[in-house]
Formats: C-alpha cells, sequence, structure tokens
C-alpha cells in the first residue's frame, strides 16, 4: 500500500513539473571561424567582414541572392541559421530569440554617414536589430514567435526564461536563441536551438558555459 | 566614352548588390522588376537615389519612376533627357 501510494506520488508530481528542456544543437561565428556543436567546420584568416561573411556564405552553399543585399548583422544570423535549418526539419512555428549588446548601431553608423550626402534606402530598412529575424524568417518561411533583446553581455537568465516560457505555454515547438553581436567590424554569434529533443540540458549554467567556452574576448 | 547603358549596368550592379552578376547579363530591354532582374520596391528607391546622385535628375512623382525603370533602355532614354550632370 505504502509504495502504491508512492508510485502514485511519483506520478502526480511528474504530471505537475514543467516539460524539461534540452539544447538540442548550438552554432557558434567567432574569430574568422565557425562551430556547430563542437565541431570546427569553417576557418578563415579573413580580416574584411564583408570578405569574411562572403567567404561563409560560399562554404555553406547558400543560394540566396538576397543575402547580398542585408546587413552584417542579417548576414551573420543567416550564416548561423542555415546549418541549423539544414539539419533539422524545423517546423513555421520555431521561435525565435536574440539578443545583443550593439542593437543595430554598425548600420546605424554606416546609414548616419549617408544622410551627408545621399541617404541610402537600402540601408535605412537595417537600422533596426530585429530585421534579422524578419530576414531569418522570410528565408525559413517562419511564421511564429520572436524577440530581440539588448543586454549589455550576454545575459543567460533572460534567454532561458524566455525561450522557455514560449515553449511551456505551446506558443513554439522549438527555439532558436542566442546572443548576435556586431560592432566595430568584430562579430561573436551563439545561437542554440532548443526543444523537448534529449541533449544539454537547457539550463543558464549550460547556456553560460557554451556561450563562453568559445568566447574568451566578448565584442561588448 | 563609356556607353551609357553599359554605365547604367554597372552602377545598377554595384548600388544593388546584384552579387555573381555581370553587365552583360542585363539586356537592355529586360524588365528590372518582376520576371526580369527581380528587384524590388527598395531597390526602385535606390535607383532614384542613384538617378540623382549621378545625373542630377530629381524625381518629384512616384509614379513617374514605374514608367522610367522598365528597363536598362528606357531609363537610358530618359536620363539622356533630363541629365543635368
Amino acid at each position: 500500500m505504502a509504495v502504491a501510494t508512492w508510485l502514485w506520488f511519483l506520478k502526480m508530481k511528474s504530471n505537475n513539473m514543467p516539460d524539461q528542456f534540452y539544447i538540442q544543437d548550438w552554432i557558434r561565428i567567432k574569430n574568422g571561424r565557425i562551430f556547430t556543436g563542437e565541431k570546427l567546420i569553417f576557418e578563415s584568416t579573413e580580416k574584411n567582414l564583408t570578405c569574411f561573411l562572403k567567404a561563409c556564405y560560399d562554404f555553406l552553399d547558400i543560394k540566396y541572392p538576397k543575402f547580398h543585399k542585408m546587413d552584417g548583422l542579417s548576414k551573420l544570423g543567416i550564416l548561423a541559421s542555415e546549418p541549423i535549418f539544414n539539419k533539422y526539419e524545423l517546423t513555421k512555428e520555431t521561435a525565435l530569440v536574440f539578443s545583443n549588446n550593439a542593437s543595430s548601431l554598425e548600420t546605424d553608423l554606416q546609414f548616419q554617414k549617408t544622410t551627408n550626402t545621399f541617404s541610402s534606402p537600402s540601408l535605412f530598412i537595417y537600422t533596426l536589430p530585429n530585421i534579422v529575424l524578419g530576414e531569418i524568417s522570410i528565408k525559413y518561411k517562419l511564421q511564429s514567435e520572436n524577440a530581440f533583446f539588448i543586454s549589455e553581455c550576454f545575459q543567460a537568465d533572460l534567454l532561458k526564461d524566455y525561450t522557455e516560457s514560449l515553449l511551456n505555454l505551446g506558443k513554439a515547438p522549438d527555439v532558436l536563441c542566442g546572443w548576435l553581436d556586431l560592432q566595430n567590424g568584430e562579430y561573436d554569434v551563439f545561437l542554440c536551438l532548443v526543444s523537448k529533443e534529449k541533449n544539454i540540458l537547457f539550463s543558464e549554467e549550460n547556456l553560460k558555459n557554451l556561450y563562453y567556452a568559445e568566447n574568451e574576448k566578448p565584442t561588448h | 566614352m563609356k556607353n551609357l547603358r553599359t554605365e547604367l549596368k554597372e552602377s545598377i550592379i554595384k548600388e544593388l548588390n546584384l552579387e555573381d552578376m555581370e553587365p552583360e547579363d542585363i539586356s537592355n530591354e529586360e524588365p528590372l522588376f518582376g520576371d526580369g532582374l527581380g528587384l524590388d520596391s527598395i531597390d526602385a528607391l535606390e535607383l532614384i537615389v542613384l538617378l540623382e546622385k549621378d545625373y542630377g535628375i530629381k524625381l518629384t512623382d512616384p509614379a513617374q519612376s514605374k514608367e522610367i525603370f522598365v528597363s536598362i533602355e528606357q531609363m537610358a532614354s530618359y536620363i539622356e533627357e533630363n541629365r543635368t550632370k
């Protein structure tokens, strides 16, 4: 009788527990290198940002002419998303939760320079950080929740809370979340796919460990 | 002196970031929007800026651009008639 009660208690407890989520996969782009998970897939000594981004585009064999019209932040977003969306069959409900320190400052400054002569419409449309979320949504046909947070530094608690909230509320079956920063030509990208697929436990500590593993010197 | 049509093609490729495209790839009569080069509304705004910057032509009526930006040929004809620099 006591065992039956205990089993019943465990079952009830399990039913009431929130779902557990995992970091199914992740990608890092920094210092001329692209990692998917722990695997280095691309390395370049190219210091010029535009040339580096083009080299990544060629390496990943992306056929998307619109890429060339994007600003640096959106290009980084597409480059980081491509391996994830190629590898997994994600639904259009896959949510995007990004964050960074510099917002769209890199493009804002470029646009400001053009205002002295002829303002560039194609630069102007990228003077918001969340445009990258739109570009990713268009390319991968997402119709999902998305958010872009600006914070002083990588904030694992914010990403965890917001992502878990979306997953727990059934707003998305999986979430691509992380850090996408670009300033002064230096880039720092860490995106991870969070879902119920068992892998690394989705926790603040694990987010920090993965982010800082290849991040001895953040861009901010 | 460089042919205006070739000059226009080079400018469009550069300003609109049409990667992997050469002037020879664009025919004079090819539609710039829709099925042709596939330019979009932001590209149209860039073309308006290009007309003003390179040829001193200021378009005040947005409806005009629809008639002018039909093709390279159409653009070149309009520039030849209206350029101030």
